[in-house]
Formats: C-alpha cells, sequence, structure tokens
C-alpha cells in the first residue's frame, strides 16, 4: 500500500476555469484530499439589479463562454415566467434545436479535446495533429458543424445574439434549416468513427463506483433538456419529481472554505448533475439511435462510474443530432417565418432552467412594473457538482493507495475524474488545483 | 525561422473567447498551427512553460490583488501581450458591477468577508500592465484575431476600426434600430465586430467599447427623444460593457 502522497496541482489543465487538487498522505494517513475552488468571484447576481429585462439574459449570457447558450435561455425563460410572457410553438423548436447545438458543441470539445488526451497518454491534443491527424481533423470538422448548428438558430454560439425574452429576434431561412440538416445527414459517419474510436479507448476509463443521487431535469414528452421538472434518481432506481419552484430546497447551497463556488446537497451527502445524470434519469427517452450508441458502449443505467459521464455525453450528442432532424423536418412542414416578440402581461418573479451540458441550471431573476430587475439568482451545474467531486475523492483515495498507486497515478486518477464533470468553474466562478501533500 | 510561441492565459471572465479560438474548422486551425507553437494554454492542454513567449493571449479582468504578480511575470515572459476580449481590454461586463457597494453581501450574504471571497472593482489588465495590442469585444470576433495574428507574423501594424458600429450596419444594408421603435448604441460603439446584433434584430451593446471621444450626452439625449428612454435609464444604458470608460468620461 502506498503511504505517503503529496499531490498539489495548481490549476488543473484542460477544464473551463481554475481549479485546484491538494492530496497529502503521511504514513497512510489521509490528512488532506480537498478539490478546491479559487476561481475569482464575479457577482452577475448583483449587476443584473437595475438593468431592463430586455438586457438581464445578454448579462448572464456572460457568466459561461462554454454554455451561454443555455445561460442565455435559462434567463429568458426566467424573465418570460416572471413577466407572464407565453412564446409560440416555433420559438421552443427553434430554442430546442439551438439547445441540442449548444449540448453537442460542449460535448465535442470535452470528449476530443479535454477528455481524451489522458486516454492516450498524451497532455493535449496538439501532439495528435503528427500522430492521430485523422482524429484530430474528425474532432475539429464537428466542432465547427457544431457552431455552424448554433450559429444558424443564435446568430452565435458564443452569446447567442437571437434569442430574446418573448420570442427570436431572427429566424433561419427555409433553405438554410434544410441545408443544415444535409450537414448533419453528412456527418453521420462522423459520429459512427466517434463511437468507434471511444468504443477502442473505453479499456482505459478507471473503474470507479460510487453510488450518489443524480439530479436532472425531466419531463413526460422527451429527454428533458429545454424544460421539465427537477428529477432525483437514486441509485436503488428510486425517482422523485420536485417542482422548479423548489430549486432552493433541492440544491440547498452553502459557502465551504476551499471553494468560491457555493456547494449543493439533496438527499444524500452530495449529488451529481451533467450528463451522466440525465442519462441515469431520463433514458427510456432517448432516440433509438442515442440507445443503440450506449449498448455499443456498454453503458447502461443506474451507471455509478463518475468516470462515465464522458460516455455519457458521446450518448447526447448521438441524441442531439438525430432529435434534431426531426426538430428541423416539423419546422420545414410549416415553414419558419419573422415573429414579433410576444410581450409581458404581468410583474413579479420567475423561476427557470434548462438542461445546459454539465447539468442542470437555475435561473430567476424579480422585475418591478417598469420591467427593471430587482435581483437574480443563479444556480450553476458545476456548483452542484463541486461537493459530488469531493466525496468521490474521499472514496477514491484510499482505493489507490490500497491498490498501491504511485502519486503520479494517483494525480492522474484524480485530474481524470475532475475532467470527467467536465466543469465549468469561470461559471460556478473559477476551479481546480490538485495538491499531494508527502 | 523557428514558428513564434504563442501562449494563452485567463483572468476574470467566462474563456468565452478561448472557446472561439476552437471554432475555426480544421482547414483554418491546421493551418495556423503550421505558422505560430501553442506552448500553453491552461484550458486546452496540460503542457506549460517559463520560457519566453512571442504573443501572449490574456483574458480576463484584473478584479483582486492576488492574480497582479502573474500578470507581471506574464508581462516579463512575453515580448508582445495582446489583451484577448473586452474583459481583458476594458474590464468588459465585469466592470459592471464597479458603481455598486454591495455586491458581495448580496450574492454572499453573511459570508462575503471570507478572505477568498475578495473581489475589487474590475479594470482591463493594463490596469497592472502594458499591452501591446486590444482584440475587442464580448466574444472577440475570431476572424478580426485571425488578422492581428497575421499582421504580427509578417511584422506589420495590426489596424483596429475606430469608427462607429453604425458604418458596418450601412454597409451591410441593416436596417436601424431607431427606424424598427428600437434603440442602440451602435453610434457610440467601436466597430470590427460586423455588426452582428442589429442585423440579428437586437440593440447593439457597445460590446466592443467606445470609439475614441464618445459623445455620450448627445447619446443620452438620443436615448429620450427617439427611444422613449427615462433620463435615467438612458444615463445607465451606457454602463453595461463601459462602465469604466463611463466614469473616466
Amino acid at each position: 500500500m502506498t503511504s505517503t502522497v503529496h499531490i498539489d496541482v495548481h490549476h488543473l489543465t484542460r477544464v473551463e476555469g481554475h481549479g485546484n487538487i491538494v492530496v497529502n498522505v503521511t504514513d497512510g494517513v489521509v490528512e488532506k484530499c480537498e478539490w478546491q475552488v479559487p476561481e475569482a468571484p464575479r457577482f452577475f447576481e448583483s449587476m443584473v439589479r437595475g438593468r431592463h429585462y430586455s438586457e438581464v439574459p445578454r448579462i448572464t449570457s456572460r457568466i459561461c463562454g462554454i454554455c451561454s447558450v443555455g445561460h442565455t435561455l435559462a434567463s429568458v425563460k426566467a424573465t418570460e415566467e416572471a413577466l407572464g410572457i407565453e412564446v409560440s410553438g416555433q420559438t421552443r423548436k427553434l430554442r430546442e434545436l439551438l439547445k441540442h447545438a449548444e449540448n453537442a458543441d460542449s460535448h465535442v470539445l470535452h470528449v476530443y479535446i479535454l477528455a481524451a488526451p489522458d486516454l492516450v497518454g498524451a497532455p493535449s491534443v496538439f501532439p495528435l495533429v503528427e500522430t492521430m491527424p485523422e482524429v484530430v481533423a474528425r474532432a475539429l470538422r464537428l466542432k465547427r458543424l457544431c457552431h455552424e448548428w448554433g450559429s444558424l438558430i443564435g446568430g452565435r454560439t458564443t452569446h447567442p445574439t437571437t434569442v430574446v425574452p418573448g420570442g427570436m429576434a431572427e429566424v433561419p431561412r427555409d433553405k438554410d434549416l434544410a441545408a443544415l440538416k444535409q450537414k448533419l445527414l453528412a456527418a453521420l459517419p462522423d459520429l459512427e468513427a466517434t463511437l468507434e474510436t471511444v468504443v477502442s479507448l473505453a479499456p482505459g476509463i478507471p473503474a470507479f463506483d460510487r453510488p450518489t443521487e443524480y439530479i436532472a431535469l425531466s419531463n413526460d414528452e422527451g429527454y428533458a433538456l429545454y424544460d421539465g421538472m427537477i428529477q432525483s434518481v437514486l441509485p436503488d432506481g428510486t425517482k422523485q419529481r420536485y417542482a422548479l419552484a423548489d430549486y432552493r430546497q433541492v440544491t440547498n447551497e452553502f459557502v465551504v472554505p476551499q471553494s468560491t463556488a457555493k456547494y449543493t446537497k439533496n438527499k444524500l451527502d452530495s449529488y451529481a448533475a451533467g450528463a451522466l445524470a440525465r442519462f441515469n434519469n431520463n433514458y427510456d427517452m432517448l432516440v433509438p439511435e442515442a440507445k443503440q450508441a450506449a449498448d455499443a458502449l456498454g453503458l447502461r443505467p443506474i451507471c455509478t462510474n463518475p468516470y462515465m459521464n464522458t460516455v455519457a455525453q458521446v450518448v447526447e450528442i448521438v441524441h442531439s443530432v438525430h432529435d434534431s432532424l426531426r426538430l428541423i423536418d416539423e419546422l420545414l412542414d410549416t415553414g419558419v417565418r419573422l415573429e414579433p416578440p410576444a410581450t409581458p402581461t404581468k410583474h413579479g418573479s420567475g423561476v427557470q432552467s434548462v438542461e445546459v451540458p454539465r447539468g442542470i441550471l437555475f435561473h430567476e431573476y424579480e422585475y418591478d412594473a417598469e420591467g427593471i430587475c430587482r435581483g437574480g439568482n443563479c444556480i450553476i451545474p458545476t456548483n452542484q457538482n463541486h461537493n459530488n467531486i469531493q466525496h468521490d475523492f474521499e472514496a477514491l483515495v484510499p482505493q489507490l493507495l490500497a491498490a498501491d498507486k504511485s502519486e503520479s497515478e494517483i494525480e492522474l486518477a484524480l485530474s481524470m475524474l475532475v475532467r470527467a464533470y467536465d466543469p465549468c468553474i469561470s461559471c460556478s466562478t473559477h476551479l481546480l488545483d490538485v495538491r499531494f501533500v508527502r | 525561422m523557428a514558428k513564434p510561441k504563442v501562449a494563452f492565459f485567463d483572468f476574470a471572465c467566462c474563456e468565452g473567447c478561448q472557446i472561439e479560438f476552437t471554432n475555426y474548422g480544421d482547414a483554418v486551425f491546421l493551418e495556423l498551427l503550421k505558422h505560430v507553437d501553442i506552448v500553453e494554454f491552461r484550458e486546452a492542454m496540460s503542457e506549460k512553460t517559463t520560457e519566453p513567449i512571442d504573443i501572449a493571449f490574456v483574458e480576463g479582468s484584473f478584479t483582486r490583488e492576488a492574480d497582479r504578480a502573474r500578470l507581471m511575470d506574464i508581462r516579463k515572459r512575453a515580448k508582445t501581450v495582446i489583451a484577448y476580449g473586452q474583459c481583458a481590454c476594458t474590464g468588459g461586463i465585469n466592470a459592471l458591477k464597479n458603481h455598486q457597494t454591495d455586491y458581495k453581501q448580496f450574492v454572499y450574504g453573511t459570508d462575503s468577508e471570507l478572505p477568498h471571497l475578495d473581489s475589487k472593482k474590475a479594470y482591463g489588465v493594463d490596469h497592472v500592465i502594458r499591452v501591446d495590442y486590444y482584440a475587442y469585444g464580448c466574444p472577440v470576433n475570431k476572424y478580426e484575431v485571425l488578422q492581428i495574428v497575421s499582421h504580427l507574423l509578417h511584422d506589420k501594424e495590426p489596424v483596429i476600426p475606430n469608427y462607429a458600429v453604425c458604418v458596418e450596419c450601412k454597409r451591410r444594408e441593416t436596417v436601424c434600430r431607431f427606424d424598427e421603435g428600437d434603440h442602440c448604441m451602435g453610434m457610440l460603439a467601436r466597430a470590427g465586430c460586423d455588426a452582428p446584433c442589429p442585423a440579428s434584430g437586437i440593440p447593439c451593446e457597445a460590446c466592443r467599447g467606445f470609439v475614441d471621444h464618445p459623445n455620450l450626452p448627445a447619446f443620452e439625449k438620443v436615448l429620450v427623444e427617439r427611444a422613449g428612454f427615462t433620463p435615467q435609464r438612458a444615463a445607465e444604458k451606457a454602463r453595461m460593457f463601459t462602465a469604466n470608460a463611463l466614469e473616466a468620461s
């Protein structure tokens, strides 16, 4: 058994934002084992005060560059809820199509650029330009496709322009939607190849199970990404739904000294959000092609290995592409036309949620009669995962010590674990240091 | 000749400008790698360097003293520093809290005095170090970034527009937001983005900051007379991405 370890990973790489991993083991005693979040806090909930409702989603979009589409959608929906605004069926479909684009875009980035290098023993994707040129070219091709897909609907993918309270300020032309459909169809071989690549790398994914609670949006119509109720599933399969209005009771935010991001918990000591949480909650609602992909990848609900979150992301890429083909067909059936945005009918407060790539996201705002924001509250998925990561660390480190793993092996296993959650720390505020203390 | 060494660093921001760097597609990105060596880019790679750097892209705002030493070290090692994105250029959206005094209490409540939650006013990184070039925007225009890099590789001075976004709307034949009954900041806003927001049917928020010498009193008058704003909302409008410029004017 390994008895002395000092790990001090300051600003973990290949994650969004800043986090540290610190582990000190002396004579077999774990003295410290922490996931730390030192990201500079940014105070968005305070900054929206005094701003007009048309500006609020444009401000809170800036919480995160990777999930700015999701933040915009959550913000716009919460604003619509607060102001009694009903959007059209066309708006809803376009926004669902945009949500799919964001999830696929972010997952491609994470699977290929952030997570995969660990499985081939490379420090980043850059050395792979020489050694695996066809895989890198495929990754960049898929990333570009998702960028074009999201940009067609959202105006752009980083801080989208078209999504406004009441509807869509601009809509794609039918011929551009038809062209997008062709591009998605043309990308199916790249999706197949992605599955093959991940299947070939899967033996490198660490075996580690820690049953926990999984929380995701859920509804009876489909695989919930754009809306739904809050749902929890426990390792034994027990499910419970909560109203969105109860989000503060489900998340139970609290401040801890090692993090500028707040922590959360519900029924157990911690819970997980993200692709694996969605998969565990809503597997039945996946399109058949995505279920086949899950079979090929050996992923079944309820999966309690957090490293498999990356694999669940691959399943979701397949789901998003196929479900988007359906949405495009439905939009083209009726034809898309520019609609004037719906207007406020009341004022007050509203809570809404979407699933962003890293999990369930809540936004809440209160507006006065002039449509000026009195305050807001945003609960970010990565915040909800910090506590679960900490509990994973506490379970995993003793196992690794008992298995006689070296310090560098332990550091890699912990770094890979954090990366598997695909944390978005500047979102949550900024997170990740690994420190081993000998 | 050895390829220039390029590195990316981030401070308080959303890292969306770094993400823009992954959106060029295979052809452009792989071509770019033939001309530069990316030696450090924490969000995408584990490799790190303590060696001198030719071009440092610095993203994010300066919001706390703890970040001063890291910025100064980057400046010492880098031949050229590019403030990358609006947070680094002027403080960007982060400066929207600069006029508030209770932001910590509002977000963290009774925990707000914990030392690790420290945050002062947000500034561009030139508050601490000398910056050679500015890649404006929230997010950056990724094609303008290519232009800047290309100019530097050819030993030319990058050209950054100092005219209003209105010019780009006219060039694109976008109908003016005021003619649609809306408002807009395009007449004060620095161009270079190709005016995507008015083209998408929403106002320009001046995310690239102001042109030099913006006429703010005239702008507020237009907001009141043509867009029906209250004088207070007109005065507040210019704070969104340009709070520090507003304070300095």
